[in-house]
């Protein structure tokens, strides 16, 4: 009992038998081998499966595949432009150290890029309340916050 | 031969020291890493854990028909069916320690909640998780115990019937003369103190994907861990295979902390499966799994008493330390809280010293490394009866401390308690935190906050640990590590390494000191790690000792090839007055040079060899550490508690560690800002809480409070050297070092809010809710 779903994902149409009960990620994931997002909880509280939809940041464990018939889907994978030059938010987290162990970091892209579009000077304040919904265990955030005040600086520009 | 002045890349520059960005970061930001759930292998099977949801019970029956006749389903195992594989293996030893015999799914009795029963297969992790439903255990539930001091009790139930009163082992040390020293105390203070049970929580949680190849008879295993050698050394033994036929990988991990500093049952089940059904087999843990059954840390009940003189002068400490195992041994649980032990002094010239410890059997998930291990309870336990003993003096805490030092110039200084702390200069980092935070002007603030009615408390630690592990007769394993540096027919360097980084940085630090060594530019080196069938054998990461202990062996490994390097030069030049630096061999009298490049293809090319010289350019060292490093340090954290809601506000958070020579500050930082966020984790939000049930109630992110960025706080570093005299690039070891400063002194900041109410203690965590009680009951009965 598939559904058919029709989805833009980094720039590309694609049509996709899926399971009604499939989640965004795993379809993400296992249908499409986009594995830069994460799996972290699959409770919504880890952010580390965020990803944008329709422009909006979302946690793509809390949200089924056939639910995005239709979307216009980026992950981690298109943030960079065709001929590999970085989005600043990805120049940023490496410039600042915003990242050891890498697992958090895409959803902290996608959550930094959507920080920046609704607030494009944000306070050190709004930048924590920002990342509320994305945990990473490794680097205490201060890094992080770093690279969002500097991508923000760059975008701005 | 021609001589040659066009080396192929040269550098004359270091970057040892600097702020380099990481070079392993290209792949993390473009979402192109590859972690385990990332491996997809053709034809591969998915497995689901059957888990029991009781802390203690007899497994009467396992009904598996509903789930084999599921659509997808392969194969479904039991305890039954893996009896004979071998049991999950303790590395750590102590007299007469009690070792259950660890089944990789349990055969006839369920010990902690999440045991595994049974394993599923399935053609994917939908049908898998489903067919997991299916399975019906009939169990007959016995009485769980999940507090240590509860499972002492007579007539506590006995987690393995065998040992009824749940004592796995009693270890005790003592050094000096600690009953004299309190027999003529003009002061003791006494208190329990808890280090509650924390979950590691890795943002990558475990996984394994096993692949037997029935031709080869090899074994290829993709598993997230800290210790790629270790885990397939320990695998074999359990799967019953010759070690070289076990081909293991640590890929991307996303995060240890100690927890992957292991081998997992489930590691071992995943791969009996693949070896049953001949096909690859994948298995993910999910969060909860994770909470449940990946081990935990701390879990200590401590009883300190200090002995003291009138003028703060600390002659003597006792410590009962009743640690909460678990329900079994997982690598080292034994040990971790030995190390506790080692740590009691702190950074005091205490000379008498008595512990007793106690591992005490429980029906929760293991205890055993978590960030720290066992140096996190010892701190914050002397760094609270620090502040204790300071309050019944009514000296200031400072100075307690500062009379209480090792002195700098009583390096090498040999402990009560075996160890041999390597260098260091306590005062230095206590001074330059008390300046930095503005120590006399925050004690003024103090008052005038206190005549306003407000709960403003200043808190500090200055904080020892043992790092750099270790030297190998002090190590359940090798203590050693090793490694490979290659130059490759075109002069590119490829460093090989037993270390197996996961966050720390390393392909960055270690190109770093190779590139110096060699005078190339760091783009010219590559860092491989965590493949044992490309590097050599390695101990892991962990105990803060990938660049201390790791990096040495780069680094001798470095020196080895830069001797053969020159060697070829002198053949080259014709002459035997020549050296080697910035990347090119120079003859000392006529200036001539030959470029490393060169070197490297002739080297291979072997057209003509240097004398006793063979073909080729590599090294391979291994490096045993004489000692452990003991870097140190003094934290200060400044808050305010809302007496309404018992919120805790940092004002300020002020760090100077002392970690030895800094490679690179950027990583640094990192490491130091990510240990203070666990630290302070444990302080104020982290706990793990079982029920008398034996469930474990805190089991989700839902339940489990993580640090966030917005509850944690600014964090000010700065830094003192006093470079390490135990290895030759003067590194002390930093992942540890923040988890352990700060959480005494978060601590010992809040009690200090409260202290003019007549508050002395107050166990982690410190949540508003507990803090409001204590303002609530204490308002009124004010000391000051």
């Amino acid at each position: 009992m598939t559904r058919s779903i029709t989805v833009t994902i980094n720039g590309i149409t694609q049509t996709h038998e899926v399971e009604p009960r499939l989640l965004l990620i795993h379809f993400l994931r296992e249908t499409l081998s986009l594995t830069g997002s994460h799996v972290g909880c699959e409770t919504s509280i880890c952010g580390t499966c965020t990803v944008e939809v329709n422009g909006k940041a979302i946690k793509s464990c809390s949200m089924f595949a056939v639910q995005a018939n239709g979307a216009n889907i980026l992950t981690v994978e298109g943030l960079a432009e065709a001929g590999g030059k970085l989005h600043a938010v990805q120049e940023a987290f490496w410039n600042e150290h915003g990242l050891q162990c890498g697992f958090c970091t895409p959803g902290m892209l996608m959550i930094t890029k959507q920080i920046i579009e609704r607030n494009p000077d944000p306070t050190d304040t709004e930048i924590r309340e920002g990342l509320d919904g994305n945990l990473c265990r490794c680097t205490g955030y201060q890094h992080i916050v770093n690279a969002v005040r500097s991508a923000a600086k760059v975008m701005r520009a | 031969m021609a001589t040659t002045t066009t080396p192929t890349t040269t550098k004359t520059e270091k970057y040892v020291g600097q702020r380099l960005r990481r070079r392993e970061d290209p792949r993390f930001i473009t979402g192109t890493a590859t972690y385990v759930e990332d491996i997809k292998l053709p034809g591969a099977y998915y497995a689901g854990m059957v888990r029991s949801p009781h802390g203690a019970a007899k497994i009467r029956s396992i009904d598996v028909s509903k789930a084999l006749a599921r659509p997808g389903v392969i194969a479904v195992y039991t305890g039954q069916d893996t009896k004979n594989v071998g049991g999950v293996i303790c590395g750590a030893d102590l007299p007469g320690l009690r070792k259950p015999h660890h089944y990789i799914l349990a055969v006839d009795r369920v010990y902690f909640p999440g045991h595994p029963v049974a394993v599923v297969v399935a053609t994917d992790k939908y049908i898998a998780a489903d067919a997991a439903d299916d399975i019906e255990v009939d169990y007959e539930v016995t009485q769980a115990v999940t507090h240590p001091e509860k499972a002492l009790a007579p007539g506590a139930p006995a987690v393995h019937p065998e040992w009824p009163d749940n004592t796995a082992f009693v270890f005790h040390q003592v050094g000096g003369d600690p009953d004299k020293a309190f027999a003529e105390a003009e002061v003791i203070v006494k208190q329990r103190i808890t280090s509650q049970r924390l979950v590691a929580n890795p943002m990558e949680t475990r996984g394994v994907v096993a692949d037997w190849r029935a031709a080869d008879r090899t074994l290829h295993i993709h598993t997230s861990t800290q210790i790629p050698h270790l885990a397939r050394t320990l695998l074999s033994i359990m799967l019953g295979l010759e070690e070289n036929r076990v081909h293991l990988v640590a890929p991307m991990v996303g995060g240890g902390f100690g927890c992957k500093l292991n081998v997992y049952a489930e590691e071992a089940i995943v791969a009996f499966v693949s070896m049953k059904l001949n096909k690859p087999v994948k298995w993910i843990e999910t969060r909860r799994e994770n909470f449940m059954t990946t081990i935990q840390g701390r879990g200590h009940v401590d009883y300190y008493e200090l002995a003291a003189k009138k003028d703060g002068t600390v002659t003597g400490i006792k410590l009962k330390l009743i640690q909460d195992l678990g329900a079994y041994h997982q690598l080292l649980t034994p040990a971790i809280p030995t190390l506790s032990v080692l740590m009691m002094p702190g950074l005091y010239n205490v000379r008498n010293i008595k512990a007793e410890v106690v591992g005490v059997f429980t029906n929760c998930v293991p205890t055993d490394a978590y960030r720290g291990a066992g140096r996190p309870e010892a701190t914050h336990g002397i760094e609270r009866m620090m502040d204790i003993l300071a309050a019944e003096l009514k000296m200031d805490p400072a100075e307690l401390r500062r009379k209480n030092f090792v002195g700098k110039d009583q390096f090498p200084f040999a402990t009560a308690t075996g160890l041999n702390y390597d260098s260091g200069d306590y005062a230095a980092t206590l001074d330059k935190a008390m300046q930095i935070s503005d120590y006399a002007g925050l004690r003024k603030q103090q008052v005038e906050a206190r005549k306003q009615g407000r709960l403003m408390g200043i808190g500090l630690s200055t904080y020892g640990e043992i790092c750099a592990m270790g030297p190998s007769p002090a190590t359940p394993a090798g203590g050693w590590e090793s490694a490979t540096v290659r130059i490759e027919p075109s002069g590119k360097v490829t460093v090989l390494t037993g270390i197996s980084p996961h966050g720390q940085g390393e392909e960055t630090t270690f190109a770093q000191i190779a590139a110096d060594e060699l005078g190339v530019h760091v783009d010219d080196i590559t860092v491989i790690h965590g493949d044992t069938a490309i590097v050599q054998y390695g101990i892991g990461t962990f105990g803060s000792r990938g660049t201390a202990v790791g990096g040495t062996a780069v680094y001798i490994a470095l020196q080895d090839l830069k001797d053969k390097i020159t060697r070829w030069g002198a053949m080259f030049l014709n002459s035997e007055d020549v050296h080697f630096a910035g990347g090119v061999v120079t003859d000392n009298k006529t200036g001539q040079t030959v470029a490393l490049g060169t070197i490297a293809a002739a080297a291979y090319r072997a057209m003509k060899l240097p004398p006793g010289m063979d073909p080729g350019l590599m090294a391979t060292k291994f490096f045993e550490p004489s000692n452990f490093t003991y870097p140190f340090g003094a934290h200060i954290v400044v808050s305010e508690i809302d007496p309404a809601t018992g919120q805790i506000e940092i004002r300020r958070y002020v760090a100077v560690d002392d970690i030895g020579n800094i490679l690179n500050p950027l990583i640094v930082d990192g490491q130091l800002h990510g240990g203070v966020a666990q630290g302070l984790g444990q302080a104020l939000w982290e706990n793990a809480v079982y029920d008398d049930n034996g469930q474990l109630i805190t089991g989700e992110f839902m339940d489990y409070a993580m640090p966030k960025a917005s509850t944690m706080p600014w964090i000010e570093s700065a830094h003192t050297c006093t470079p390490s005299p135990v290895n030759p690039l003067g590194v002390k070891g930093v992942g540890e070092a923040g988890t352990i400063g700060s959480t005494p002194a978060m601590v010992n900041s809040v009690v200090d809010a409260l202290s003019h109410l007549g508050v002395r203690h107050i166990d982690m965590p410190l949540t508003p809710e507990k803090i409001w009680k204590l303002v609530s009951t204490h308002a009124g009965s004010q000391a000051a």
